[in-house]
């Protein structure tokens, strides 16, 4: 009876104890933000928790302050990233990207990587926001490893990628933009499933994300086919990613035993060179047809 | 006479939050092998007037880590008062410094964590990593970052990145034939700002930097990585 009474009463020494527990625990920090555990940021509690400004429509707000395609002068610029693409042959998945992030309409930097590595055996891409897809597939990478312990055994690359789903469609609305492919090796065979930030969520053989998709999907489409090579494969990634005039191409190749990465190419010396290692033998059209097995060699960045 | 209260009721009325404002100026940061150089302008501007003409933007935050901020100055200021608070806690808790790439890490969640409330505020974090290699790490509003080995950032980002690319990347230069770029470049040729950091590796060599107008050591002992700070005055227009 004394101890229910003391459960259920406002006044006294434990409820007073209760309250300035509640009090600790709902400061910015907890006591976990003084060790490890606070490792990851915002997640210090467990979960994310996120700033937001006290007005009547936050996202209106954000709007109005980051948005660079409705207003090209705007604040802040967030990167953005540009050309991604990913497919699915008998040989594993092939993952090119770019390697340009843009701020408005500036180039804010040539050298992004726009790969994700999620964990040894899954890779995610990045277009749209450059900080979301950074963020999100890192924490994905967090939740992916708590599946391992606690499962022993890998996640599949289809409940990775409705993990992350699942997470930004519960911000749907608030401003997040990310397109993204988690790309993997699972008991199924190779996988790659698109994702994106309004909680699209499809598993297919191939994918191009972002503004320069278009050109991709243009070269992706008229070569790919399921029974590639991996030197086919590979040079048609290099081929999809040359069509969207950038300066570099990063290449990857996702195997049984986990991903690899294959180079870094510099586009203007494919163009003058094309895929042999013959100065000016070009990349034009007659080259670009004939299924070349010679591989580039990849540059130093 | 109008009923003021009737009229302003049907008038569409429009409110608009708008806690940012824009200070100017510049940094950089460049990393070589076993050092790095960040820099600021010192100058906080909000339009055509001159704020002040010292507000350091660069600070330092651990023995081998400097962080320089631009864009918004309450919000820079802000930041590097957490951050330094967070790194103030990690000290307490492990007994040493926070590495470098986990700073960089720290920077980004502590960014994302306003992602719908940005911080306007570029950020460049340069120093020495675990290794001994300089490092220059440089991020965006909400976070996304990458390690690099030259970054400007601010109003004359467009003016002074494509130097740097000229100079430390190569960028539109063929080296002379038999000859190669060479790979870092030695620390006497590179840059001067108004407000210079320099950090230098354990046991890295001055490289000429003790005969440097103007510049002043902010570490007390030689054995570990050694700060350098170099203050020169602007223009004054």
């Amino acid at each position: 009876m004394n101890s229910l009474t003391n459960r259920f009463s406002t006044t006294g020494p434990l409820s007073e104890l209760k309250r300035a527990q509640a009090l600790v625990e709902n400061e910015e920090f907890s006591d976990s933000a003084w060790g490890s555990e606070a490792g990851f940021g915002s997640l210090a509690k467990g979960v994310p928790n996120f700033t937001v400004p006290s007005v009547p429509d936050p996202s209106a707000f954000l709007r109005l302050h980051t948005d660079d395609h409705a207003d090209p002068n705007c604040r802040i610029k967030i990167q953005h990233g540009t050309t991604t693409l990913a497919f699915r042959f008998q040989g594993g998945v092939i993952v090119a990207v770019d390697s340009r992030a843009t701020a408005g309409s500036y180039v804010a930097s040539g050298t992004v990587k726009k790969v994700i590595e999620i964990n040894p055996y899954l890779l995610g891409t990045m277009a749209g926001g450059a900080a979301d897809c950074q963020y999100w597939e890192t924490y994905l990478g967090i939740h992916c490893r708590l599946h391992e312990l606690r499962n022993h055994e890998r996640i599949s690359v289809s409940a990775a990628s409705k993990y992350l789903s699942n997470l930004v469609y519960s911000y749907k609305g608030m401003g997040l933009s990310m397109g993204t492919m988690i790309c993997g090796w699972d008991k199924t065979g190779p996988a790659v499933f698109y994702v994106d930030s309004d909680g699209t969520r499809l598993k297919g053989d191939l994918f191009s994300v972002g503004s320069g998709s278009t050109f991709a999907y243009g070269v992706l489409d008229q070569g790919y086919r399921w029974d590639l090579t991996d030197e086919e494969a590979q040079e048609l990634g290099r081929r999809s990613i040359y069509c969207c005039r950038t300066p570099r191409c990063l290449l990857w190749l996702t195997l049984e035993d986990g991903w690899k990465f294959i180079g870094n190419y510099d586009i203007s010396k494919l163009h003058y060179d094309g895929p042999g290692e013959t100065p000016g033998a070009g990349y034009g059209y007659d080259v670009r047809i004939e299924r070349s097995t010679a591989a580039p060699v990849a540059v130093q960045a | 006479m109008p009923d003021m209260v009737a009229l302003s009721r049907q008038q569409p009325q429009e409110r608009q939050f708008n806690p940012y404002s824009e200070n100017g100026g510049t940094i950089l940061a460049i990393s070589g092998a076993d050092f790095s150089v960040i820099a600021g302008d010192t100058r906080q501007s909000e339009g055509y007037s001159i704020q002040t003409r010292y507000a350091p933007k660069v600070f330092r935050l651990t023995d081998k880590a400097v962080l320089a901020v631009n864009g918004f100055a309450a919000d820079g200021n802000m930041f590097v008062k957490q951050v330094r608070q967070r790194l103030e806690w990690y000290r307490h808790a492990h007994a040493k410094d926070m590495p470098l790439r986990a700073i960089a890490r720290l920077i980004q969640t502590m960014l994302y964590a306003r992602r719908f409330f940005p911080y306007y505020v570029y950020n460049i974090l340069g120093g020495i990593e675990d290794d001994g290699s300089g490092a220059v790490y440089s991020f965006d509003p909400v976070g996304s970052y990458e390690r690099e080995s030259c970054r400007a950032a601010g109003a004359a980002q467009s003016l002074v990145q494509p130097f740097l690319d000229n100079q430390i990347y190569f960028k539109n230069q063929v080296p002379q034939p038999g000859m190669t770029h060479p790979k870092h470049l030695p620390l006497g040729t590179v840059g001067d700002g108004l407000e210079m950091f320099v950090v230098l590796a354990k046991g890295s060599p001055l490289y000429g930097l003790e005969n440097f107008d103007g510049v002043q050591e902010m570490t007390s002992t030689h054995e570990g990585e050694r700060i350098f700070v170099v203050r020169r005055n602007l223009k004054r227009d």
